[in-house]
């Protein structure tokens, strides 16, 4: 019989096989491959897989884990912890409203919560296994990669030449200047995921998506957050109605959210990690047993010896790439965080794909031509499809927003997740889909009727007439569809 | 406050109207003419609220309330202070580059409080300043009040508080500059664009109103169509002292709306959502309303009743998309009668009638809170609050009158803010 640990030992021992075998040999290079492409991460995979399903001879070299970010140290791992949480809160918080008799003061057991994380990671990892990428004819090299000639990579000690290449080698958190920062120790959300015992004190350096949802994972897990944010806009980024909805919702959970706050310094007092900020003049101190640095992501783009390839780049926006995702050097592409301006994984899988087939392909996509959704996956989520309203005004697009409100959706009131607002944008006048913003439980989900309706030039008043089951979350998108028919003084029949 | 609904709605709005007036009989330094925050004690001095004291003085002599020689001497007073004040970038100054820091202290008028130089509240402030310069047209000491009233316009320098942009910041504070956040979406702000771009002297470009207006959001919300705004006083303020029937700027021509209307739907969509009630607090009916900015229950009186509920202080509430915590402003459906006279009437017997404790000697007060009930008593704020008080005066004038609507209409200033800004039609 095997004890919890030692049980979470074999989660590890074969998620590692799966995404980087311990015993590992690379293979030996073959004369000349259709496509090298660097980088195991979402885009890199995409960019393997969708070649090889074409025949193609392919190389992926990944210095580190299959898999990237996403499956490691991002998306994956963050949303389990987030669930761990909001079942943690519906229990503390909502358990009795439910109807439930549960222990008071339930609190979380932080190991079994990472343990539970790495288990979802280690069977998430198996889609993309090394198994797999094998059975497809690829070859892996687990290896640093540097350009050494226009059609050259040295992986390791070993020369890959190639016909085209694809260059996605993604991006990591960013650091900053904080006098003081390194030598009290912080973490990042490439760290975070290795922490072993629940900081009591977690200060978080940056508001953005990825600072604001661990800021109010870890503090349904137990942690006093803090966020400390440079701008003075909670969200800037997102509509001021959905940022504000959700600063509501994470200082009702507990979380302090000083805005318009620099940090000025760093520094170790009688054992404490001390944080120094400023806002407005006033000067500030408190102590934190952990500070996390979430400033935003930079591409990887150092160690690839880009220019012996005349590959240009830029540090902060990363490679640079036309429409057709082509690099300088017309064999090489680019794709995902690298170079992509929206860092998610749906971004990276689709320019990963996009790449690979504009370098082989007879028919040539453009970046331009993507539309993106995207979440922020905090309680309640916050997603957002096409234009914003103040992006089509700025462009002289008369613009207006149909709302409803998740406090007037049945099953939003039936599962108790009334927070929030769906907000379909149109260009007046008419019943075109300029966009969409939606706060909600699961707007991460909804978004995506949004993303099917734009793509494929469905109006208002088409999608007043569809239906939807009932009750449902996302019957609100129809509903905003059926008040545009009212405002339009038509039935929705 | 028994009898007050049995009053004729004459009789009740005369009461009202008066009760409000006398905050500023009361709570003004008789030694520099500025206005308490609020009728607590130590309470510093608001520069909105000397606005809207100065607003009201033309029409306490309308009524019949003050005669017009003591109307001109309050009004000199604080108009004199505000021109001696020290006006530099001391800590402790009183303004700086013609704008005034929001609260000063109440007898020495020096900031307080570390506050900003409050580009909305200069503006409250200097609405009052042009409004006593027009109304008071004649001898005496009047023609002091009239040359104050222009220099302390001309010297604000507008275009310095854009700090380079193109639209404006919220404030200022020595020693670290501009606040970083702007005005985004529909707000209290509209007075304060038309009152920066009529500047002969430092104007703010025309443009930099568009510019404030790319942040709006036309939303068919609750039924209505309307430029969204959460807090029911952001529609009301800029309307305490223009008129903004019928006249339309780009952006309500394009709407074929004005904000007149706007504030209308707003209304509208107050009543809908305390109908809906989606939150289930007590008292809240379409005849029950007025969610806004104001005072409330904070977090320390939630948990003395262990209530699973957050609660905010003073903030800035607003519907549907919060944030509300069941509190309502007693004043705010009474400043509402010049957009929906029926709904406001209505709304203020049922509440006086409900909760009779909000009004005493005959003013609103700030907040109630009846989901929060202690020892059989529910929430209500501490005495009164001076913005609510000069905005009810007004309010109900320009209802019973159209009297500062009136006299904002002969002014040269809100014409040349009104034009530069965009609107035409109308009475302009």
């Amino acid at each position: 019989m095997t004890t919890p640990g030692e049980t979470d030992d074999l989660e590890q021992r074969e998620f590692l096989r799966r995404v980087r075998p311990p015993n590992w040999t690379n293979p030996t290079p073959k004369r000349l491959y259709d496509l090298v492409v660097l980088g195991g991460g979402p885009a890199g995979l995409a960019a393997a897989e969708a070649a090889a399903r074409t025949g193609l001879q392919v190389a992926l070299i990944e210095r580190n884990l299959l898999g990237g970010n996403s499956l490691n140290v991002g998306s994956v791992p963050s949303k389990a912890i987030i669930r761990s949480g909001r079942v943690i809160e519906v229990v503390r918080r909502d358990s009795e409203k439910f109807g439930a008799r549960t222990e008071v003061g339930s609190t979380a057991d932080m190991s079994r919560v990472m343990t539970r994380m790495r288990r979802i990671r280690a069977r998430i990892g198996e889609f993309h296994s090394i198994d797999r990428l094998v059975a497809q004819g690829i070859d892996i090299f687990f290896c640093t990669a540097r350009f050494v000639g226009r059609q050259a990579i040295l992986a390791g000690d070993a020369r890959l030449s190639f016909d085209k290449a694809i260059v996605a080698t993604g991006a990591r958190p960013k650091t900053c200047d904080i006098p003081g920062l390194d030598q009290v120790g912080f973490l990042t959300s490439s760290t975070i995921f290795d922490i072993v015992g629940m900081p009591t004190r977690l200060a978080i350096i940056g508001g953005g998506p990825l600072g604001c949802e661990l800021a109010q994972a870890f503090c349904r897990l137990g942690s006093q957050v803090t966020i400390l944010q440079n701008d003075p806009k909670f969200l800037p980024h997102e509509e001021r109605d959905a940022a504000e909805l959700l600063s509501l919702s994470l200082s009702r959970d507990g979380v302090e959210t000083r805005l318009n706050t620099t940090v000025v310094g760093a520094r170790t007092e009688n054992g404490e990690k001390i944080v120094d900020t400023v806002n407005n003049g006033v000067k500030c101190s408190f102590a934190a047993d952990e500070i996390m640095l979430s400033v935003g992501r930079v591409p990887n783009v150092a160690e690839l010896n880009l220019s012996a390839a005349e590959i240009e780049f830029d540090p902060d926006r990363g490679v640079l790439v036309d429409d057709f995702l082509r690099t300088t050097n017309t064999l090489v592409y680019a794709a995902g965080d690298v170079c992509m301006a929206h860092k998610f994984t749906n971004v990276a899988e689709a320019t990963g794909r996009m790449a690979a087939l504009n370098a082989f392909g007879a028919r040539r996509r453009r970046q331009s031509h993507l539309l993106i959704p995207r979440c922020t996956y905090c309680d309640p989520e916050i997603a957002h499809i096409g234009m914003h309203v103040w992006e089509a005004r700025e462009r002289s697009i008369p613009v207006k927003s149909f709302t409803i409100m998740m406090q007037d959706v049945d099953r939003a009131i039936t599962d108790g997740q009334d927070d929030g607002f769906v907000k379909i944008h149109i260009r007046d006048g008419t019943d075109e889909i300029l966009g969409a913003t939606i706060v909600a439980a699961r707007a991460s989900e909804m978004i995506n009727e949004m993303s099917v309706l734009m793509s494929a030039g469905i109006g208002m008043r088409k999608l007043a007439s569809i239906l939807h089951t009932y009750p449902a979350q996302s019957d609100a998108i129809r509903l905003a569809a059926a008040a545009y028919m009212r405002d339009q003084g038509a039935s929705t029949w | 406050m028994a009898g007050l609904t049995t009053l004729s709605d004459d009789a009740l709005l005369d009461r009202l109207q008066r009760g409000a007036f006398a905050y500023f009989e009361d709570y003004t330094s008789a030694d520099n003419g500025l206005v308490a925050d609020t009728s607590r004690p130590g309470s510093p001095c608001s520069i909105a609220v000397v606005g809207f004291a100065l607003s009201c003085y033309p029409v306490a002599v309308h009524r019949g309330w003050l005669s017009r020689d003591v109307a001109a001497a309050r009004t000199l007073k604080a108009l004199r202070f505000f021109s001696d004040s020290e006006q530099t970038e001391e800590a402790d100054a009183t303004g700086f580059k013609g704008f005034y820091y929001h609260f000063l202290d109440m007898h020495t008028g020096r900031r307080v409080w570390q506050c900003e130089l409050s580009l909305i509240d200069t503006a409250l402030l200097v609405a009052g300043i042009v409004t006593a310069g027009c109304y008071f047209d004649g001898d005496g000491i009047e023609p002091h009040i009239r040359a104050l009233s222009e220099s302390l316009y001309r010297r604000i320098d507008w275009s310095w508080a854009l700090n380079g942009g193109k639209t404006l910041a919220q404030g200022w504070k020595p020693g670290c500059g501009f606040l970083h956040y702007g005005w985004e979406g529909y707000n209290e702000a509209t007075i304060l664009y038309i009152l920066g771009v009529a500047s002969p002297t430092f104007p703010l470009p025309s443009e930099s109103f568009a510019g404030w207006t790319f942040t709006y959001q036309w939303e068919n919300l609750l039924g209505q169509n309307l430029l969204y705004s959460g807090p029911l006083f952001t529609h009301l303020f800029s309307h305490a002292w223009i008129d903004f029937r019928s006249i339309r700027d780009q952006f309500m021509r394009e709407k074929n709306a004005d904000y007149f209307e706007n504030t209308k739907k707003a209304v509208a969509v107050q009543r809908d959502y305390c109908a809906r009630n989606p939150h289930r607090f007590e008292a809240y009916d379409r005849n029950l309303w007025g969610i806004t900015a104001g005072d409330g229950p904070n977090n320390q009186d939630m948990r003395k009743k262990s209530r699973d509920r957050r609660c905010y202080g003073y903030m800035s509430r607003g519907v549907p998309y919060g944030p509300d915590d069941g509190t309502i402003a007693p004043w705010a459906m009474l400043a509402s009668l010049p957009f929906n006279p029926d709904a406001a009437l209505q709304g203020i017997r049922c509440l006086l009638e409900q909760y009779p404790q909000v009004c005493s000697n005959d003013r609103l007060s700030s907040g109630f809170n009846p989901s929060l009930v202690e020892d059989g008593r529910a929430w209500l704020s501490t005495g009164w609050y001076g913005l609510d008080q000069g905005l009810l005066v007004m309010m109900i004038e320009n209802h019973r009158t159209g009297f500062l609507w009136d006299i904002t209409r002969g002014s040269d200033i809100f014409r040349t803010g009104l034009r530069r800004a965009g609107f035409e039609g109308g009475w302009l």
